[in-house]
């Protein structure tokens, strides 16, 4: 298609907490800064910023990408926000790369940032508009019902059990324990310590769902002739997509993310890819919700539908297994400062695949990944798959 | 990478910090208020709430019903072909038992919103509403149910104008 190779040659992030002393600015700051220093390059050598956050409702400043962009190193440089909701961490890192690709950059840095602390007292609160304004918020709805709602119907659809479900909660958290950024890494966690926990709007329980949280995640990505001149271990990205569903959520089949499957499709073509269950060897499905995993997995084509939990079950998720899935933690372990969230995902397959993830390293040189994200009111589906 | 570093940044604050006056913060309200106008589709949906029917809307292209109805269809991208008045029956498509009221309260007894498939419309089409007159114990995904309406002169072309849902009995 005449589009130049694009690889990731340096990633930063900052610990993901529940509240930062650090403002956004100085989080992007940091993350931005410690993804140069990771590649030895400065400011001069980026050509342009993408930046990733989440809605401006977050920070109650109005246009965040303005308010972010020196912290993003965006100053006197084409810049840009992207903005998919929840997707937006594995969207912002595409929209570097069709920068690169297309031809018109060599060099990209992607930030992606989100401080959802500073929402008072709860940013659950932030979300309630994604509803819509006429036909739902007078049901005074609150954010767990979406999830509630899609959990159930996913669960009796296919006859998946709570116990099923909170074996990716257990699989995540512990994964965390060895990340050493994370918020809620938990190496002695256990199946019971979720089907305990405190019912919120069932069958949605406390540890089902990823904690609120502040950070910052950026990439530095390069044209190929730049990339295999800054690094021996240049990481590839190899496919990209993203598609949407209707915004009518409860004119859609609650069961399956068929989005996510279409936004699957258009990556797995780009990389070449046929049978992405042999040839996908870390997976990192969103998970802002345990079942969100196992549902995302289905999508992804990587389990047959309604039966994702198995690969829980069986130890083939596992970051000893054969498709090791969310070996970082994902967001229920590491966090879920939402944009920067998708972004450490990203982070995540470049260090794996470069064999530099320490003690959450998945072992037999893994060679290619897949990162998901999910969002707006549950219909974008967000796809990167990089490999080395 | 992570392997080489030892120290990440990021600065994690706890409560202490607050009290015990170590930190700095300014407090501040914003205060929007909005008038938002319903539109031509929405506007015919609670208008017809009003006179206690739910409206849905017909593309012949698609073959689909829909509801709420809009004016244009998102798959075929035309015009809809006809506004359809629907039951206000339907069947629980799913529903949750949520014990956390939109401002984050504990409750005992629990709201149970839920998405309900509107009998006349097309399979797996319905709307977010509440159930109610039902033991939360007893909701079962696939019940029938229907709709419970507030009285004549109390409706205000609104979704509210729709109490809730409550078991129907099965024909």
């Amino acid at each position: 298609m005449g589009m130049r190779k694009v690889a990731v040659v340096g990633a930063g992030m900052t610990k993901f907490v529940r509240r930062a002393q650090e403002t956004p600015k100085e989080l992007s700051w940091e993350a931005a800064h410690m993804a140069l220093d990771s590649c030895e390059m400065t400011m001069d050598d980026i050509e342009a910023v993408c930046l990733g956050t989440a809605p401006d409702a977050f920070d109650g400043i109005h246009l965040n990408g303005e308010y972010l962009s020196d912290g993003a190193g965006a100053w006197r440089k084409p810049y840009m926000r992207s903005y998919v909701g929840g997707g937006t961490g594995v969207f912002v890192p595409i929209q570097g790369w069709y920068h690169i690709a297309s031809g018109l950059f060599d060099v990209v840095m992607v930030v992606a940032e989100e401080k959802m602390s500073s929402f008072y007292p709860h940013a659950q609160a932030a979300f309630l508009t994604i509803f819509d304004h006429i036909t739902e918020r007078p049901l005074k709805p609150n954010l767990l019902w979406i999830f509630a709602l899609e959990m159930n119907r996913y669960m009796t659809t296919y006859g998946i059990s709570k116990a099923d479900i909170a074996q990716v909660a257990v699989q995540h958290k512990r994964n965390a324990a060895d990340h050493p950024c994370s918020l809620l890494g938990d190496a002695d966690i256990t199946v019971d310590d979720i089907l305990n926990s405190e019912v919120l709007a069932w069958p949605v329980q406390r540890l089902d769902v990823s904690p609120v949280s502040d950070g910052a995640v950026a990439v530095i990505l390069a044209a190929e002739h730049i990339a295999k001149r800054i690094t021996d271990k240049p990481v590839w990205i190899e496919g990209v997509g993203w598609h949407l569903d209707t915004s009518y959520w409860t004119n859609r089949d609650l069961a399956y993310p068929r989005y996510v499957e279409y936004a699957a499709r258009m990556a797995y073509d780009m990389a070449g890819i046929k049978e992405p269950r042999k040839e996908i060897h870390i997976a990192e499905p969103y998970d802002p919700f345990d079942y969100k995993a196992l549902h995302h997995l289905e999508g992804l084509q990587l389990a047959e539908r309604g039966k994702a939990p198995e690969l829980y079950s069986d130890g083939t998720a596992s970051r000893t297994g054969n498709m090791p899935i969310c070996p970082s933690g994902g967001l229920l372990g590491v966090g879920n400062p939402i944009a920067a969230a998708g972004l450490m995902k990203i982070a995540e397959l470049f260090w794996q695949l470069r064999g530099e993830a320490g003690l959450r390293q998945v072992p037999g040189q893994p060679r290619r990944g897949l990162a998901q994200a999910w969002g707006d009111l549950m219909q974008v589906g967000t796809v990167v798959i990089m490999g080395r | 990478m992570t392997a080489k570093i030892k120290e990440f940044p990021g600065t994690s604050l706890n409560e202490q910090d607050f009290s015990d006056g170590k930190i700095l913060y300014n407090f501040d309200k914003l205060n929007g208020a909005f008038s938002w106008d319903t539109g031509i589709g929405i506007g015919a949906y609670l208008a017809s709430l009003k006179n206690g029917v739910i409206l849905g809307s017909h593309c012949k292209t698609c073959r689909k019903i829909v509801v709420p109805p809009r004016i244009f269809c998102e798959w075929c991208f035309r015009p809809m072909d006809e506004f359809i008045p629907l039951q206000d029956t339907g069947i629980v498509n799913t529903y949750s038992l949520c014990y956390v009221t939109w401002d984050v309260q504990r409750i005992k007894d629990p709201e149970i919103p839920a998405v309900i498939n509107i009998d006349g419309a097309s399979p797996l089409h319905g709307i977010m509403h509440m159930l109610g007159e039902i033991d939360p114990q007893e909701v079962k995904i696939g019940m029938r149910v229907q709709a419970v309406w507030k009285p004549a002169h109390e409706r205000q072309g609104s979704i509210t104008d729709i109490l809730y849902f409550k078991p129907a009995k099965e024909n």
